[in-house]
């Protein structure tokens, strides 16, 4: 059997509030938090970015294993907003845990939904023999435009997947993915902030990715929503994840541990997978987890996972999702927070 | 714009902290050397160096060298780590005035600078406040 040997998280400490946003643009922001059911959201600093996000959660990811990173055989980051055009982000990441030279690394792109790529390759390369561990990062400083509903929501964070085959903390059951080509949200090359297509990304694009994912991993399971004891939705808003749970059978306490969407705001490719990590942080052996991922594009991976006895003995070893979620906040003002996402206009 | 290739040297060092400790007298070397400065031995074991410390010193920066200018103001410290040695980095996600000698602080990997708009990203090790 296969399954996760390690994860880790990694939330920024600064945070934003729906009112500071909407203060400046004029917004009404009971409205925003009432429809979005977003409160505030965290805000990489200016020397964050993917890249140093994705290390900082694949080392908490190695203090829960204790393995040698040379055994380490695949380096994936899965993110839409890796620094370079060109030069991989995984390289840093595989340099920094000290996994070179013997690794094979790639960076992943499918909007939000590039983290749970990762972990689909990582884990299935593990299952075929080929690598003994293979770590996968769901990462993203993601940006939304000024003034666009987007900037309520778009923030920052990062969780990492060490799979492997020995001392596992959850067999990996089953592994699915549910995809089209809808386009309900881009970005063009050299253009700064994403498009989307507003009511479009929702009925169409995530409602339907998500629900055949999640209807098709169960189906191939033999599975019914009332046999997990937690399950995660990709959050783009607080909406959304309870409104496809229902739509799918699930209760909202089987929904609540892996929502953190109100406090964090959208992670993108980080999101489902946080989530996983704030469930793992409470569940108890023998618990079943679902996990549906949603990417525009589009389209869902899922996974369900059991968790194992190892549990117990591994998640004091490294900082838990909900403290980084809670603790230590530093709250910002939107001037500071323009100046930290680089949205003013200097001279050059 | 500078090559790459000075960065890229000291990658090890910047990246994992990797150090040299004679295998005589102790002495850990960062960056590693090839002769003890302690006692002039030439055998040394790898290491790395803990990521906690504490605050020896500290000052602020306000007026940087050039690529350092949209950071200023910005905190610099010797921390005090808990194997002994002592290294010199920015002190970062906090507020100066509440910054303490002896305060106990942890090392993150951060971006140090970019070479221009259009060069490479430098990355590195700076501390954080526990």
């Amino acid at each position: 059997m296969e399954g996760i040997v390690g994860y880790g998280a990694y939330i920024p400490r600064n945070r934003i509030k729906v009112e500071e946003i909407a203060k400046v643009w004029g917004a009404d922001a009971p409205s925003y938090k009432r429809g979005l059911m977003l409160e505030e959201k965290s805000v990489p600093s200016p020397d964050q970015d993917t890249i140093t996000m994705s290390v900082e959660a694949a080392k908490n990811a190695l203090k829960r294993c204790l393995i040698n990173p040379k055994d380490i055989g695949a380096v994936y980051i899965g993110s839409e907003s890796h620094p370079y055009a060109v030069k991989p982000s995984g390289t840093v990441l595989a340099e920094a845990l000290g996994a070179t030279p013997e690794v094979h690394t790639a960076d992943f792109e499918f909007a939000c939904k590039a983290g749970t790529e990762g972990m689909y390759v990582a884990l299935n390369l593990v299952k075929t023999g080929d690598i003994k561990y293979g770590l996968a990062v769901g990462a993203d400083t993601s940006q939304g435009a000024p003034g666009d509903a987007l900037e309520y929501s778009a923030a920052a964070g990062a969780a990492a997947f060490i799979f492997g085959r020995e001392n596992i903390i959850a067999n990996a059951l089953e592994s699915y993915s549910y995809m089209t080509d809808t386009p309900d949200f881009w970005r063009r090359e050299y253009q700064y902030y994403p498009q989307h297509g507003g009511r479009f990304t929702g009925d169409p694009a995530y409602f339907k990715h998500v629900m055949g994912a999640a209807k098709g991993i169960m189906d191939k399971a033999g599975m019914k929503p009332s046999d997990f004891n937690y399950v995660t939705f990709h959050q783009p808003n607080g909406k959304f994840p309870f409104r496809v749970g229902k739509m799918l059978g699930f209760e909202k306490k089987q929904i609540e541990a892996g929502w953190l969407v109100n406090k964090l705001g959208n992670t993108y490719s980080g999101s489902s997978p946080l989530g996983l990590t704030a469930i793992l942080d409470v569940s108890k052996p023998g618990d079943m987890i679902l996990i549906v991922s949603y990417g525009s594009g589009a389209g869902s991976d899922a996974f369900i996972f059991e968790v194992t006895k190892r549990i117990e003995k591994v998640r004091d070893l490294a900082p838990k999702t909900r403290d980084l979620l809670d603790n230590n906040r530093r709250y910002l003002e939107y001037g500071e927070y323009a100046k930290f996402r680089q949205k003013i206009k200097k001279a050059s | 714009m500078s090559t790459p290739s000075r960065f890229w040297r000291e990658i090890p060092q910047r990246y994992r902290l990797e150090a040299n400790k004679c295998k005589r007298c102790g002495y850990i070397s960062f960056p590693p050397r090839l002769i003890c400065p302690q006692c002039q031995n030439r055998e040394f074991k790898e290491t790395k160096l803990a990521d906690k410390g504490k605050i020896l010193t500290f000052t602020v920066i306000r007026v940087p060298p050039q690529q350092f200018v949209d950071q200023a103001p910005y905190a610099v410290g010797i921390v005090e780590l808990d194997d002994g040695v002592k290294l010199t980095g920015q002190i970062v996600d906090c507020d100066f005035e509440n910054l303490k000698i002896g305060q106990k602080v942890k090392i993150e990997f951060r971006k140090i600078f970019d070479a221009g708009e259009a060069g490479i990203l430098c990355y590195g090790y700076k501390f954080v406040p526990e």
